[in-house]
C-alpha cells in the first residue's frame, strides 16, 4: 500500500499543472472536473490508505516512501521522501476530505467568476503543498510545503485583484507570515548545526541524547520554531493578518484560513514535540500565547459586524486553544481539537459564503436578519456549526475536544489554574458570540431580500460537514499515542467530571447571555451604545485591540520615515561618487578629442618634445 | 670641394624638418599637409645620409632607400584616401573634416 503514497500529493499537482497550462482553453465543466476531481481522487486514496493503516498497522507505525534525492550538499541530504504516521494521517485525511468537499462547493460558488481555472489551479496547488507539508519526512521538504501554502494563501487572498484592498490584504498576510517563516528557517539552520540532520525521525531520536532539558540552544530552536508556527497559525502577536485575509473568496477562507493552513503551526509543534519537551520555558510560553490569543481574539469576535471577520477571529481564538493544549503537553488533545475544528469551521465558512452569496454580497450581519425561514437548510447547518463552535455539550464535536483541552489546562503537568480560567472565559465568550451570530443573522426582521438559493453542489458539502460536526466528537483518534507522548498529569489532580460540569456551565451561561442580550432584551445593547466608556471598549475590540495601529506606529511609520530620510541612499552615495569622478575626468579628457587634425599633430609634437626633454635631462 | 661636415648637414635636416612640421601645423589643405609630411621624411632621410657619411657606413644609405619606398607606399595610400575624402565631403579642408571627435 505504501508504494501509492506519492499519489496523494501527486493528484492535486497534476490538476494544478493541467489547469495552469491549459486552463483558459478548457470549458468550465472540464475545469471543474479536473479541479475538484483531482482532490476527490486524492481523498479516496487517502481514506483507503488510512483504513488500511488502521486495520493493518505497519510495523514501525509509519508508511514510508522515498521518491528521490532532492539535493546533497556536504552533510545535508534533502530527500523528496514521504511518510505517513498516525498524526500525518489525521491531517492528510482532513486536508483531502474537507478539501474535496470545499472544491465541490466551489464549483457552484465560483460559477460566474471569469477566472475559474485560475481559482482551481491555485486551490489544487495549495492542497498539494499542504499535503507535502504534513507528509514530508524531512524539514526541508516540510519547509517547501510551508512556503507553498503561504504562496497559495497570498494568491487566493488577492484572488479578486482588481480591488486594492484585497491586494493589500494579500500582501499583509504574506509579509506577516514571512516574519514567522524567517524565524523558522533560522531554527532549522540551528537544528542542522547541532544535530547534523533535518530528517524528522532522526531529529526526534537524536535530540534527547544530544540536548539536556532546558539547554539554551534547544530553547532557541524551540522558540524559533514556535515563532514560525505563530506566524502561520495567526497567534499573538502575529495574528493581525488573518481577519484581513477574509478578502478572499469564502471557499478559500474555509479551506486555507480555517481548516488547514492556519493549523500548520500546530502540526509543526506537535511534530517537533521532542524539541519542545526539552525546553519547558518554550512550552510555558506556548501555553501563555495560546491563552492570551484565545482571549484577545474572542473579545474581538464579540463585536465584529462582518460575518466573515467574526469567523476569522473565532478561528484565531480556536487555534489559541490548540496552542494552549500544545503548551501544557496535551498533544493529542490539540490534534483532536484541530480535527473537530476543521469540520465545524469549514462548515461555518461555507455556510457564511452561501449566505453572503444569496444576499448579494452583503457581509454585515446587522443587514441580514430573518433568514431562518428563507434559507432553512443553510440555517440548520449553520446552527450545527455554531453549536459545535460554542461547544454545546454532548451533541457536538467541539464540546469533546474543547472540554479535553480545558481539563488538561488545569491538570496536565504544565497546566496552571490561570490558563484554565482563561480557557473557561474564552469558552464563555465563544458561546456568546456564536449565539449572537445565529440570532442576528437568522432571527429578527428581514433586512435584505435573498436572491437565488444555493444549488445542491453547495448544499451537499454543507450537509456532510454538518454530520461530521456532530459526529466527529465520537471518533477517537487511535494510534496517536504511537507518535505523540501521553499527557503527563499532575500528581494530585481533581476529578475530570467537575471540570466538565464547569465547562458546560460556562458554555450555557454564554449562550444564555447572548440569548438575553440579542433576543429577549435587545434594548439593553441600545442603552450600552449611549455610554461612551462602553463604546470606546467596543471600538477597541472592534479594531482587533488596535494591533494594526500599534504596528503602524512601531514599525511601519518609523520604516517609512527612515526610507524618506534616506531617500538618496547614503551607502549608494560612495559608489555613485566614484562613478561621478570618473565621468568628470572623462569629460575633461574628451575635450582634447575635438576632431581637429592639427590639434592632434600638436599633441603628438608636445609628446615627443616631452620625451626628448626627459631623455636629455636624465 | 671640401667635405661638408655632418654637423652642417644635420642643421639643414633640422631646418627641413621644422619647415615640414610647420607646414603640417599651419596648412589647411590635406594635400599640402601630405607634402609637408614628405618634407619631414626627407629631413629624416638626410639625417641618415649624414650619419652614414660621418661613420663611413652603408647603413645610412640603405635606411634612406627604405624611407623612399615607405614614402612612396604611404603617398599612394594617402592620395587614395584624399580622393575618397574629396568624393564624400567635397572638401579637402581639415578644419571642416572634424567628424573624428567625442
Amino acid at each position: 500500500m505504501q508504494q501509492y503514497l506519492y499519489l496523494i500529493p501527486a493528484m492535486p499537482l497534476i490538476g494544478f499543472l493541467l489547469l495552469i497550462t491549459g486552463g483558459a482553453q478548457f470549458p468550465r465543466y472540464v475545469t471543474a472536473m479536473i479541479g475538484a476531481g483531482s482532490i476527490c481522487v486524492s481523498a479516496i486514496i487517502a481514506i483507503t490508505m488510512g483504513a488500511q493503516f488502521l486495520l493493518y498497522p505497519p510495523l514501525e507505525g509509519v508508511y514510508h516512501q522515498q521518491l528521490w534525492h532532492w539535493f546533497n550538499i556536504g552533510k545535508l541530504h534533502a530527500d523528496i521522501g514521504l511518510q505517513l504516521d498516525a498524526m500525518s494521517l489525521v491531517f492528510v485525511c482532513i486536508i483531502t476530505f474537507i478539501g474535496a468537499l470545499i472544491h465541490i462547493y466551489s464549483i457552484a460558488f465560483m460559477e460566474h467568476d471569469r477566472d475559474y481555472a485560475r481559482f482551481f489551479a491555485s486551490m489544487n496547488l495549495f492542497v498539494c503543498s499542504m499535503l507535502l507539508l504534513v507528509m514530508a519526512n524531512n524539514l526541508v521538504l516540510l519547509y517547501l510545503g510551508w512556503e507553498g501554502v503561504g504562496l497559495c494563501s497570498f494568491l487566493l487572498i488577492g484572488f479578486w485583484y482588481e480591488s486594492e484592498a484585497n491586494c493589500m490584504a494579500a500582501r499583509k498576510a504574506f509579509v506577516i507570515t514571512r516574519i514567522g517563516d524567517t524565524a523558522m528557517i533560522i531554527g532549522l539552520f540551528l537544528l542542522f548545526r547541532e544535530l547534523g540532520t533535518l530528517n524528522i525521525r532522526e531529529i526526534l531520536a537524536l535530540a534527547p541524547q544530544y540536548f539536556t532539558t532546558g539547554n539554551t540552544t534547544v530553547t532557541w530552536i524551540a522558540l524559533l520554531l514556535l515563532a514560525g508556527g505563530m506566524g502561520k497559525s495567526a497567534q499573538l502577536p502575529l495574528q493581525t493578518w488573518l481577519p484581513d485575509a477574509m478578502a478572499g473568496p469564502s471557499p478559500v477562507s474555509a479551506l486555507i484560513h480555517a481548516a488547514t493552513m492556519v493549523t500548520a503551526g500546530v502540526y509543526l509543534i506537535a511534530r517537533m514535540h521532542t524539541i519542545f519537551e526539552l525546553s519547558p520555558f518554550t512550552m510555558h510560553l506556548t501555553a501563555i500565547i495560546g491563552a492570551l490569543t484565545l482571549l484577545v481574539a474572542g473579545c474581538s469576535a464579540m463585536v465584529q459586524t462582518d460575518i466573515k471577520r467574526i469567523l476569522a477571529y473565532s478561528t484565531i481564538s480556536q487555534i489559541g486553544y490548540m496552542f494552549l493544549a500544545l503548551g501544557v503537553g496535551a498533544w493529542s488533545a490539540a490534534i483532536f481539537h484541530f480535527f473537530t475544528h476543521a469540520f465545524f469551521k469549514a462548515l461555518l465558512f461555507l455556510a457564511a459564503g452561501a449566505v453572503i452569496e444569496t444576499l448579494h454580497h452583503e457581509h454585515n450581519i446587522f443587514k441580514m436578519g430573518g433568514l431562518r425561514k428563507d434559507m432553512p437548510l443553510i440555517f440548520r447547518t449553520f446552527i450545527i456549526g455554531a453549536a459545535a463552535l460554542a461547544a454545546v455539550p454532548f451533541v457536538t464535536a467541539g464540546f469533546f475536544s474543547k472540554d479535553e483541552i480545558l481539563w488538561f489546562a488545569w491538570s496536565a503537568a504544565g497546566g496552571h489554574p490561570l490558563l484554565w480560567v482563561t480557557g473557561l472565559l474564552g469558552a464563555f465568550i465563544t458561546a456568546f458570540y456564536s449565539t449572537r451570530l445565529i440570532l442576528v443573522v437568522f432571527w429578527g426582521e428581514r433586512q435584505t431580500t435573498p436572491g437565488k438559493l444555493p444549488s445542491s453542489a453547495m448544499n451537499i458539502p454543507l450537509v456532510i460537514l454538518a454530520i461530521f460536526s456532530i459526529g466527529a466528537g465520537w471518533i477517537h483518534l487511535p494510534h496517536l499515542t504511537q507518535v505523540l507522548p501521553e499527557t503527563v498529569l499532575k500528581p494530585a489532580h481533581p476529578e475530570e467530571i467537575i471540570f466538565q460540569f464547569i465547562a458546560i456551565f460556562s458554555t450555557l451561561l454564554g449562550i444564555m447571555t447572548g440569548y438575553m442580550l440579542y433576543y429577549l432584551y435587545p434594548h439593553t445593547i441600545r442603552g450600552w451604545k449611549e455610554s461612551e466608556g462602553l463604546m470606546s471598549v467596543r471600538n477597541f475590540f472592534y479594531a482587533g485591540w488596535k494591533f494594526d495601529q500599534l504596528y503602524d506606529v512601531l514599525f511601519v511609520r518609523p520604516f517609512v520615515f527612515i526610507t524618506q530620510v534616506n531617500r538618496n541612499d547614503v551607502t549608494d552615495k560612495i559608489y555613485s561618487g566614484i562613478a561621478t569622478i570618473h565621468l568628470q575626468l572623462n569629460r575633461f579628457l574628451s575635450v582634447s578629442q575635438n576632431g581637429s587634425l592639427r590639434w592632434y599633430v600638436a599633441g603628438v609634437l608636445i609628446g615627443i618634445l616631452f620625451i626628448i626633454t626627459l631623455q636629455i635631462l636624465r | 670641394m671640401a667635405p661638408i661636415s655632418a654637423h652642417t648637414v644635420l642643421i639643414v635636416a633640422a631646418i627641413l624638418f621644422v619647415l615640414g612640421l610647420a607646414g603640417v601645423l599651419t596648412r589647411k589643405n590635406i594635400i599640402f599637409m601630405l607634402i609637408s609630411i614628405e618634407i619631414m621624411l626627407n629631413a629624416a632621410g638626410l639625417a641618415f645620409i649624414a650619419a652614414g657619411s660621418r661613420w663611413q657606413q652603408p647603413d645610412g644609405q640603405i635606411m634612406y632607400l627604405f624611407i623612399l619606398a615607405m614614402a612612396a607606399a604611404e603617398v599612394s595610400v594617402a592620395l587614395a584616401m584624399v580622393l575618397q575624402i574629396h568624393h564624400q565631403h567635397k572638401t579637402l579642408d581639415v578644419e571642416d573634416l572634424r567628424e573624428l571627435k567625442d
